[in-house]
């Protein structure tokens, strides 16, 4: 981490995704829900949930796939929320770059990889195909691909080859910051290291900074130096990889750790299994939850009473 | 452990493909003793499904048995015609599939699908079937099973809808429960709850389990014990602990290596090419190419199974009395060291 900083590099502030059904009830369901958290420069910073909480819509809304209902976005302190005109555009895809979940599907079949991979590059006005070609090449040998390959077609590859495919096609445009999108929920166990080194690898010698959005926590906390846990549409903690899983506060976080299978026998028959109730918290008029601090960037969304408890426990157990 | 419940020796089966033929799986031994859980983990291809579907008679058209038998209640379930399997299926050996939604019938009723197999197998009356029906889903643990009886499959979340898929395979009472990647398709949180529920039924029902996973934390909680496979063959066996605390072949310690544990800070240990094509199987032990542990003899000859401890078994040239010693995966190594700690500790 040669470049890191305090300074956010991405803020997001009270974003909110709506979507609505049609026919006649129209119903709406907030797939993000007032979600607030910032990134800093060349870090990593993982997004947790269950499927359905809101995380893959979190980085869609960021990088404009869709439209946000409301809040704002800033990325390194220009506005990147509001109406997407040209420039705004450019400016997002310019400095951040999307690694999706499906290999397959997110790869054109009718296209080759050098195509794939330079297309970025021709919008952004590298004109000269030769010139366009020698990038794309030194792209695929940074991502652990040869040069041969670039004539190739995405069905050739397997699976951990076209995820690197997806990755060289979003460094394509240099950008400053990457959201990947369940980048190796896809591929099989021996490769999903494979991918994880190389973002890794990646990460450091380029100094990029990283949204991982993933559901598998293993993975989450051994990529990521911060972490955001999502539930149906709400941030409800974010705090560094270590203190959240030696401290979490959440009662939903708790839950969500006492479920992640170890590779351990021993601890796996004494582990206690803790079952998340959302209905404990009891919200409601006067006793709206937001966020608190509870300590320098350890922050939890709950009602004030509720924090007030946590932090008489926590003195309780310093003391 | 009791009695031998199946026997499955010297298993080959071929696929017949567009371009030759596919050997999924080449000569697998194992046994299921009476109340254990019994893993197989490996990638995607290794074989650990048509193994499965071989025992329940329900290999697709194009695949067939070449060689080995499989011996339950000492039939062979390889010579059964489809008539015979209809007395097996359900009724002593039953299956939960990986992805429950594709499992179900979208257009019927839970419930009926459930009665469907009391029906069938025990004769029982549509009232009796009902009552049995909502007594399974109570016991799976799905909230207001009157209500839900009449539900269909796509008014029920992914963890509830495995949990009917249980519901039906446990229906007529069966002896052997084979589970093919149960969780795969799950949230964690889910995931536990389900595997918990096939623990406890497990226990009521004095059920032996084949858990099919590619997951190896998950195979830490619920097996006793464990068959790692690769490229159609089983490569080590053993009790859990074995397989966890002291792992033998380089494949199983790749796979332990490749996956980040909660405390891991080192760099991950990644395998590297890609799984064999099964048309063409390699000369020697499959997994010579993408082993950095690999010696000239791997590329030669297949090495044979051997002995770790009375439970535990590796087919690797590496144990061979004349073999050179070589060091653990250094991630591997820590986290053994720091399971050993902790359960000392403790």
């Amino acid at each position: 981490m040669s470049e890191k900083e305090n300074r956010p590099i991405l803020e997001v502030s009270n974003l909110c995704m709506d979507f609505y059904g049609t026919g006649a009830r129209k119903s709406c369901v907030h797939a993000v829900d007032h979600v607030s958290f910032a990134v800093r420069k060349g870090e990593t910073f993982g997004l947790v949930g269950e499927s359905g909480c809101g995380k893959t819509t979190t980085g869609r809304c960021i990088i404009r796939l869709y439209q946000p209902t409301s809040g704002e976005m800033y990325y390194d302190g220009k506005p990147i929320h509001g109406k997407l005109t040209r420039e705004k555009r450019k400016y997002i895809t310019d400095h951040i770059a999307m690694v999706f979940q499906d290999p397959i599907a997110s790869l054109n079949p009718r296209m080759t990889v050098q195509d794939i991979i330079g297309e970025g590059l021709k919008l952004r006005g590298v004109k000269d195909k030769e010139e366009r070609h020698r990038i794309v090449k030194g792209l695929l040998v940074r991502v652990g691909l040869t040069p041969e390959h670039a004539t190739r077609y995405p069905h050739e590859f397997s699976g951990g080859q076209r995820q690197r495919i997806g990755i060289a096609r979003a460094l394509a445009v240099n950008p400053g910051m990457i959201i990947a999108d369940e980048p190796v929920s896809a591929l099989d166990v021996s490769v999903q290291a494979q991918v994880i080194n190389l973002l890794n690898e990646l990460k450091e010698d380029l100094g990029l900074t990283i949204l991982f959005i993933a559901h598998n926590l293993s993975v989450v906390k051994y990529f990521s130096d911060r972490i955001g846990v999502m539930y149906y549409g709400k941030l409800l903690e974010v705090a560094d990889a270590d203190q959240l899983f030696q401290r979490p506060a959440h009662p939903y976080t708790r839950a969500l750790l006492s479920a992640v299978p170890q590779p351990d026998p021993y601890l796996e028959r004494k582990r206690k299994k803790i079952i998340y109730d959302p209905s404990v918290h009891q919200y409601g008029p006067g006793n709206e939850p937001s966020y608190h601090t509870i300590e320098e960037g350890h922050i939890l969304y709950c009602s004030d009473r509720e924090f007030e408890e946590l932090m008489k426990s926590q003195e309780g157990k310093k003391v | 452990m009791g009695e031998t419940m199946i026997q499955v020796k010297d298993l080959r089966v071929n696929f017949r493909a567009w371009a030759g033929t596919v050997q999924a799986v080449r000569g697998v031994n194992f046994e299921l003793k009476k109340g254990e859980t019994l893993a197989i983990v490996g990638e995607s291809g290794s074989g650990k499904s048509v193994t499965t579907k071989a025992i329940l008679g329900i290999l697709p058209s194009n695949a067939r048995i070449t060689s080995g038998e499989i011996l339950y209640n000492g039939k062979d379930l390889t010579k059964l015609k489809e008539k015979e399997f209809y007395d097996i299926r359900g009724k002593h050996i039953s299956l939960v599939f990986q992805d429950p939604l594709s499992a179900l019938n979208p257009i019927q009723k839970v419930g009926k699908q459930i009665c469907e197999a009391l029906k069938k197998n025990e004769h029982m009356s549509n009232g009796e079937a009902k009552k049995r029906a909502i007594a399974l889903m109570e016991d799976v643990g799905i909230p207001e099973p009157e209500t839900k009886f009449s539900q269909y499959p796509f008014q029920f979340s992914g963890g509830m809808r495995q949990r009917i898929v249980i519901a039906i395979a446990l229906a007529c009472n069966p002896e052997i429960l084979i589970c093919d990647e149960p969780t795969t398709a799950l949230d964690v949180t889910i995931q536990s709850r389900i595997l918990d529920k096939i623990k406890e039924l497990k226990a009521e029902h004095d059920l032996s389990v084949i858990f099919i996973t590619h997951d190896l934390g998950v195979v830490a909680g619920i097996a006793d014990r464990v068959c790692v496979m690769y490229a159609g063959k089983i490569v080590e066996y053993g009790t859990v602990d074995d397989i966890f605390y002291e792992p033998a072949h380089p494949y199983t310690w790749a796979l332990l290596s490749s996956m980040p544990d909660l405390d891991t800070k080192e760099k991950l240990f990644s395998i590297p090419g890609a799984p064999p094509n099964m048309m063409y199987p390699p000369k020697g032990d499959a997994f010579a190419p993408r082993n950095r542990y690999a010696m000239e003899i791997d590329f030669e000859q297949e090495p044979p199974f051997f002995k770790v401890s009375d439970t535990h078994y590796a087919a690797t040239w590496l144990l061979h009395p004349k073999a050179p010693k070589v060091e653990l995966p250094e991630v591997l190594k820590h986290r053994i060291q720091r399971m050993k700690e902790e359960r000392e500790g403790a």
